[in-house]
């Protein structure tokens, strides 16, 4: 099962990272990197988690060991493009294989297939039109850290989100050259990935139909111009722009398109939030129940990424707001700044437009007038007129927070 | 060489890249939690997740692992489990 390549390198972490490590040397985790999530996460969370490079990986806020989970820090977002050696990771089972692209394969099948095929990772490269879409990776619990009440699950800050240029073939293609039946609904798709005890359920989601034959959803094997790092999927993913990641299936291996709804546990039960709270325009009808439905589109969110919360600055110095806005490809239409807590907003400048589902950057300046203390609050509009909300929705799987962000300088 | 291999996997499930600095709560309970947990996630898991269930919240979370991922955790061990977990990570009052 496992290659001596990765039995090696697995003895190396081990020594390098592992046991010789003591533990007054793990490295705290900088408040600066968690931006104002470390006023808000359980305190169980702050005390566990360290700075923590995984291999190929600069450090990162590492949330769990294994599965590994790894948040970005807050200064990265600071860029378009997130790097790829900094760009979170996310896993729910532990058995990850390091797959070899010689080897690697990618199937096509299932009930309403009509020419089921194999392809390997030239074959995607060579027989293929290549693609290229730039799309936020965002999980679907990114902020749950964040929720009030919390919940139980990744205790995530701002930072299991990023940025990046997809390369690779649109999954409309593969499909279309297997051959779709009339009766297709659901695409189903598989990752290299398992979990340790027998019982676990592999880690398999679904997408409807007419997702997967949108243009923009690809089987991606280049990041930001470079291939996929291991722990982001090697060699190939499923990037379904607009949607949170979860549909997002790393080492991709299989892809079924079925007839019924895919019952398995990852799309039956988890992953869902409840009915009619949140603005959802695209909507996974063949899953939908009586009272909740899965988790699809990216809802309409901004961060300030470059000020830091108690950061002071000098009376008559201007001072530069800058952040990011996304959703789910609805375009960002504004983004308004609030330096009075919310009390009167000024329109940011939008930065270049990367697509609709890559995040904008935007910038505001000002200059205080007088001393004290300035909150400063961005909110994002997209063209459909979604908005942030100032209140929480909380649901009891912590999806979804795009509540207002908020922080506050001083003047002296 | 297999041999040796294996049990480099073997350990290496255990120890992945530095999960041994972690310390669960001395106290009653602890080596039978350790032991269920540690075969499938580290045990951060239990930290992050603290201290904000209470012990219904706890309960639940040890049965979704029996019952959703398959654990194989004696049931006469639950209550145990639950109880070190709500004692040294639950809810304060």
């Amino acid at each position: 099962m496992l290659s001596r390549r990765e039995l090696l390198k697995s003895s190396f972490m081990l020594s390098t990272a592992g046991l010789l490590v003591p533990k007054a040397l793990l490295a705290k985790v900088d408040p600066a990197l968690l931006g104002t999530a470390v006023k808000e996460l359980p305190e169980g969370t702050l005390e566990e988690q360290i700075l923590e490079a995984l291999p190929g990986k600069k450090p990162l806020i590492k949330k769990t060991f294994r599965p590994p989970n790894y948040e970005t820090p807050v200064e990265y977002f600071n860029e378009v493009f997130t790097p790829n050696n900094a760009f979170f990771v996310r896993y729910h089972l532990s058995n990850i294989p390091e797959v070899d692209a010689r080897t690697w394969k990618l199937t096509i099948s299932g009930d309403a297939v009509e020419k089921p095929m194999e392809l390997t990772l030239e074959d995607l490269k060579t027989k293929f039109e290549q693609v290229e879409v730039a799309a936020v990776c965002l999980c679907s619990g990114n902020r749950r850290g964040l929720m009030k009440p919390h919940v139980p699950g990744i205790q995530w800050g701002y930072g299991a989100m990023g940025n990046a240029r997809w390369k690779g073939v649109r999954l409309k293609d593969l499909l279309n050259r297997a051959g779709l039946k009339a009766n297709a609904l659901e695409v189903v798709v598989d990752g290299a990935d398992t979990g340790v005890a027998a019982g676990t359920p592999d880690f398999i989601k679904s997408i409807p139909v007419w997702k997967a034959l949108d243009e923009n959803t690809i089987i991606a094997y280049e990041m930001n111009g470079e291939p996929l790092p291991h722990w982001n999927g090697f060699p190939a993913r499923l990037v379904v722009p607009g949607w949170t990641a979860t549909y997002w299936i790393k080492h991709i291996t299989s892809i079924q398109v079925v007839s019924k709804p895919y019952d398995g546990f990852w799309m039956k039960t988890a992953y869902r939030i409840p009915l009619n709270k949140f603005p959802v325009v695209q909507r996974f009808l063949s899953q939908e129940t009586a009272v909740n439905t899965p988790i699809t589109e990216i809802m309409v969110n901004s961060l300030i990424t470059n000020l830091k919360d108690g950061q002071t600055f000098r009376l008559g110095q201007l001072i530069e707001v800058k952040g990011i806005a996304w959703d789910g490809g609805y375009i960002i239409k504004k983004v308004e700044v609030s330096t009075d807590g919310g009390k009167t907003w000024q329109e940011a400048e939008l930065g270049k437009d990367y697509g609709r589902y890559s995040w904008r950057q935007w910038f505001y300046r000002f200059k205080p007038a007088k001393k004290g203390t300035y909150t400063i609050m961005a909110k994002a509009t997209n063209s459909i007129g979604q908005t942030q909300t100032f209140e929480l929705i909380w649901n009891p799987a912590g999806y979804h927070h795009n509540v207002v962000h908020t922080i506050n300088i001083k003047v002296v | 060489m297999l041999r040796v291999l294996t049990a480099i996997a073997t350990l290496t499930l255990v120890a992945y890249a530095g999960e041994e600095s972690i310390k669960l709560k001395e106290g009653e309970g602890k080596a039978l939690v350790e032991a269920n947990c540690i075969s499938c996630h580290s045990l951060d898991y239990i930290q992050m997740n603290s201290p904000f269930l209470d012990k219904k919240g706890w309960e639940a979370s040890v049965n979704k692992m029996i019952k959703v991922f398959g654990a194989p955790i004696k049931q006469e061990d639950v209550p145990k489990i639950v109880e070190y977990l709500t004692k040294y990570y639950g809810k304060k009052e």
